[in-house]
């Protein structure tokens, strides 16, 4: 009875999450005078049209191809020094610590408007400007701080015992962090690397700042349906559900950790 | 306080089991006598711990009752069992003081603080937690932490059963043996029927009177820690008791005697009667290597085997042999010289035993 | 159970720590440069000093979108986290349920910032969006682009829709943490389930939802991209968040030195909100042990 209740208000909150998105699949598949003419619960006048146009336009297609090169070289370059330094973190008290925790954590907190200028230069004096690695490298600033974070907890969650023993099985340090513990911590890094995915797809000033035609993300792209006619709602809420796709699939492939795995986070 | 029967109790984790073979804990009649010390002991896997939660009632066995004296208790759920458990990793409310902890059952039941306060003083004083009463329970080392576990479970009057869940496992070293004594104390003093699940066979021989052998869903034997030395009803419990466990040699049916397998060698005795009764089954002698005779010299009966090595271990050596096939230990006191290329060994009848598919012959 | 002192730890770090401010130090130096001086022009600045600061902090309509801001991120704080909390404490332990929950938890979470706000413009129109149409439909009028209230609930709805789900993935983690024995050990001692939540399943989920609490603060108080696609900042400025109206001193107004005192403030104010809530969840409950 109890149970009943709660997993018809669980039901009921998913189907309201899905609402809008059923929403944006709704607009994809109409065209755009139809969108703004008549409320349709479902659409009665399918068209792909929309999908059509994204997968045939290299502009389009182009914008998905640089944003999952840019969002994987993040998640990679995020994860791999997040993760000794979480070790570094759960395991030792070092001086400062406490004050290098807090001031990664900080680099979240800019309003990134008037930081976009100064970012600007910075990568124009790189030479990196509409590079893929320049918006990778760039979205590190608050993934990596993110990724030491999530990823400290769960390693604190995993007794120093182990630790302890590897070594005096004669393990050196890389053996034993890449053959004991990493395998330990995965359900960690599956959670780190679905949230680096997350907030580096998502993230539009600073790529778009960085970027001009070459490594445009699909964000930026998605701007241009503003045109002189107005917007074109269609094409862009295929171009929205089209960006779901590769993140749906990343935590697809991450679910069994975060269901299960989960077991070891933060105690 | 209570004594606890098992009537054809069963346990499967599969919902619909089909054969023995799903079943984590085979079909199973016994009991366990009020106030008693009683150890689960068996390798992982071997069904201790779903028979340990069928008596708490955190599992409800696939068939099958369970008694609490004559109370049939198969349907009720822990809270209403009376029973205390101590887990292998500490259990604690983290944001509560140790005084909280040991109050929280009792306030959960409702009773009244005067009566709560005089329960929890009288257990913190008996655990020698008195100090830290006021301290949360977070900042406790891990073996004050499982005193407090324990503690939840004594300060409830008239718990039925406590129930230890391999305990000692997160305690250092040094500590262990404070902390079982501790236990053995509690168990003299309130006279609490305990169940204490262990892999570790000399916990379970140093705190349990009757020590239950768990292999493979079934309870092997049910014995005090003597029993189990002198007499394994199963082959398992001979080979898990001891250190090293019981030597065992295949054998057969030979003239008047038993051949042992791969050898020449043959030895007479009152086993033989017993043997020829089931000659179709797998047959082993087995002997403890403290029982296995090494003899200076050969004399009638003894056999030989060639030496392979000898282990002194401080307080008695160990000799390995070689006996056709087969490695045998035997465990001689520290004074006797032992070398050269073979040894005479001796099989004792009274200490030797005779296996029959796996199960005590005589 | 302390943790060993080892300062050579701290090679362990040094990439993490060169790689943000690599990208943390000089933008952040040059932003403190616009704020003290005025700029025409390449080369072209003069020392002002504090005049920005004394400027900004005086205006107005500054301090009208800061008070809008910290009522946004309460609201945002005290709907999401308990909500998120709630959906985690009902969502299924295992099964293939759970799958089918994480994906549909994780869509909201990755459509482009922007993307959302233009979704949510055709899905409250009352004349062709789901909701506004429902809604209107159910004779309650609803138009955000005329009441400011109606913006504010849709803002809220949005950013709630939005956002919990990433609390809910938080939250779930921590749960999935707490191990099998605690819940079994409360059953034991007769604890009813708001006793369970309270002294074991809150207690263990203080890291996660310190996590969740800081980053839904950080994040919301931050809120440019949404309510500018959706509402503009309007009707009126009653949705004009600091974010929005930066952007229109930095942008519209090219003014860099205002923008740049106005972006230290506002950094500041998240900081240190940052850090009170930081040291609050790392402490809350916690009191002296020994």
């Amino acid at each position: 009875m109890k149970t009943g209740i709660v997993r018809f208000a669980l039901a009921t909150y998913l189907v309201m999450l899905m609402l809008p998105v059923y929403w944006m699949v709704n607009m994809s598949l109409r065209d755009n005078a139809d969108i703004l003419s008549t409320f349709v619960l479902f659409p009665e006048n399918l068209t792909f049209d929309n999908y059509i146009k994204i997968f045939t336009d290299p502009s389009w297609y182009s914008g998905y191809i640089n944003s999952m090169i840019y969002v994987t070289m993040n998640m990679v370059i995020s994860v791999s020094v997040a993760l000794p330094a979480a070790y570094a973190f759960s395991r030792y008290r070092f001086i400062g610590d406490k004050h290098v925790f807090f001031w990664l954590l900080t680099n979240r907190m800019a309003p990134p408007a008037v930081f976009a200028l100064p970012f600007f230069q910075l990568y124009q004096t790189m030479g990196l400007i509409d590079t893929h690695i320049a918006v990778a490298l760039a979205h590190t600033l608050f993934n990596v701080p993110l990724a030491v974070w999530v990823l400290e907890g769960f390693m604190s969650a995993i007794p120093r015992e182990i630790d302890e023993t590897a070594y005096l099985d004669g393990y050196s340090f890389p053996r034993f962090f890449f053959r004991i513990f990493m395998p330990l911590i995965k359900t960690g890094i599956g959670v780190t690397a679905f949230f680096t995915f997350m907030f580096s797809w998502v993230e539009l000033l600073m790529a778009r700042t960085l970027t001009t035609t070459e490594a445009k993300p699909i964000a930026a792209v998605m701007t241009r349906t503003v045109s002189a006619t107005g917007l074109d709602w269609g094409l862009l809420a295929a171009a929205g559900v089209l960006t779901i796709v590769p993140g749906a699939l990343v935590i697809y492939f991450v679910r069994n950790y975060m269901a299960k795995g989960f077991a070891l986070g933060r105690v | 306080m209570a004594s606890i029967t098992f009537e054809g109790v069963a346990h499967s984790y599969e919902r619909h089991p089909r054969d023995e073979r799903d079943f984590a804990l085979k079909t199973l009649d016994a009991s366990f006598e009020n106030g008693g010390a009683y150890a689960l002991l068996g390798p992982s896997g071997c069904g201790k711990t779903t028979l340990l939660n069928i008596i708490s009632g955190l599992l409800r066995p696939t068939r099958g009752r369970v008694l609490y004296d004559d109370r049939d208790v198969t349907a009720l759920p822990p809270a209403r069992r009376n029973i205390a458990q101590v887990f292998q990793f500490p259990v604690i409310y983290d944001t509560m003081t140790v005084e909280q902890n040991l109050a929280f059952p009792l306030r959960n039941r409702g009773l009244a603080a005067a009566a709560i306060a005089r329960r929890v003083a009288e257990v913190a004083e008996m655990l020698e937690l008195e100090g830290v009463l006021r301290q949360r329970a977070a900042g406790l080392t891990a073996d004050q932490k499982q005193k407090v576990s324990l503690g939840r479970g004594l300060v409830r009057v008239d718990v039925a059963a406590i129930l230890l869940d391999e305990p000692l496992t997160v305690i250092d070293p040094q500590l262990k043996w404070l902390l079982r004594r501790k236990l053995k104390e509690v168990h003299a003093r309130y006279g609490h029927t305990f169940v204490y699940v262990t892999h570790d066979q000399n916990e379970a021989l140093t705190f349990a009177d009757r020590v239950v052998v768990m292999y493979d869903g079934r309870i092997v034997q049910v014995g005090s820690p003597q029993d189990l030395f002198e007499r394994p009803l199963h082959r398992f419990v001979g080979y898990f008791i001891g250190s090293p466990g019981m030597n065992f040699l295949p054998c057969h049916l030979a003239g008047n005697g038993l051949g042992i397998d791969g050898t020449e060698v043959v030895l007479g005795g009152a086993w033989f009667a017993e043997a020829a009764s089931r000659p179709s089954a797998r047959l082993e002698l087995g002997i403890r290597p403290e029982h296995l005779e090494v003899l200076a010299r050969p004399e009638p009966g003894s056999v030989e085997a060639r030496l392979l090595r000898v282990e002194d271990l401080g307080n008695y050596k160990l000799v390995s042999a070689v006996l056709g096939p087969h490695r045998l230990f035997a465990k001689v006191p520290e004074g006797r010289e032992i070398g050269g290329e073979t040894v005479n060994l001796r099989f004792p009848p009274t200490r030797t035993r005779l296996y029959a598919d796996d199960r005590l012959l005589v | 159970m302390d943790k060993p002192t080892n300062n050579g730890a701290w090679l362990l770090v040094v990439p993490v720590v060169l790689l943000v401010a690599f990208n943390a130090v000089m933008p952040l130096m040059a932003v403190v440069n616009y704020s003290v001086q005025d700029i025409f022009g390449p080369g072209q600045a003069y020392w002002v000093g504090t005049e920005w600061y004394r400027e900004v902090l005086g205006d107005t309509r500054l301090h009208e979108a800061l008070l809008r801001q910290f009522l946004f991120s309460g609201l945002v704080l005290l709907i999401e986290i308990p909500l998120g909390v709630l959906i985690a404490l009902a969502m299924p332990r295992r099964g293939w349920a759970v799958s089918l929950v994480l994906v549909i938890l994780a869509l909201p979470l990755l459509i482009p910032w922007n993307v959302i706000g233009t979704i949510w413009i055709i899905f409250t129109r009352p004349d062709i969006g789901l909701l506004g149409y429902s809604l209107n439909s159910l004779g309650i009028p609803f138009d955000h682009t005329a009441s400011p209230l109606d913006a504010w609930i849709t803002l809220m709805l949005m950013e709630v829709w939005h956002w919990t789900p990433l609390v809910v993935l938080l939250a779930y983690a921590g749960l999935k943490a707490i191990p099998e024995a605690f819940y079994q050990a409360a059953a034991i001692d007769g604890a009813s389930a708001w006793k369970v939540f309270r002294y074991i399943q809150l207690p263990k989920m203080r890291g996660v939802l310190t996590i969740a609490v800081l980053l839904r603060f950080m994040d919301s108080f931050l809120i440019y991209a949404e309510p500018f696609v959706l509402t503009g900042g309007g009707p009126g400025n009653a949705t004009t968040f600091p974010s929005i109206y930066l952007v229109k001193v930095a942008l519209g107004q090219f003014d860099l030195g205002p923008a740049g005192a106005f972006s230290v403030i506002y950094f500041l104010i998240v900081l240190l909100f940052s850090w009170l809530f930081y040291q609050v969840l790392q402490n809350v409950g916690r009191g002296k042990a020994r």
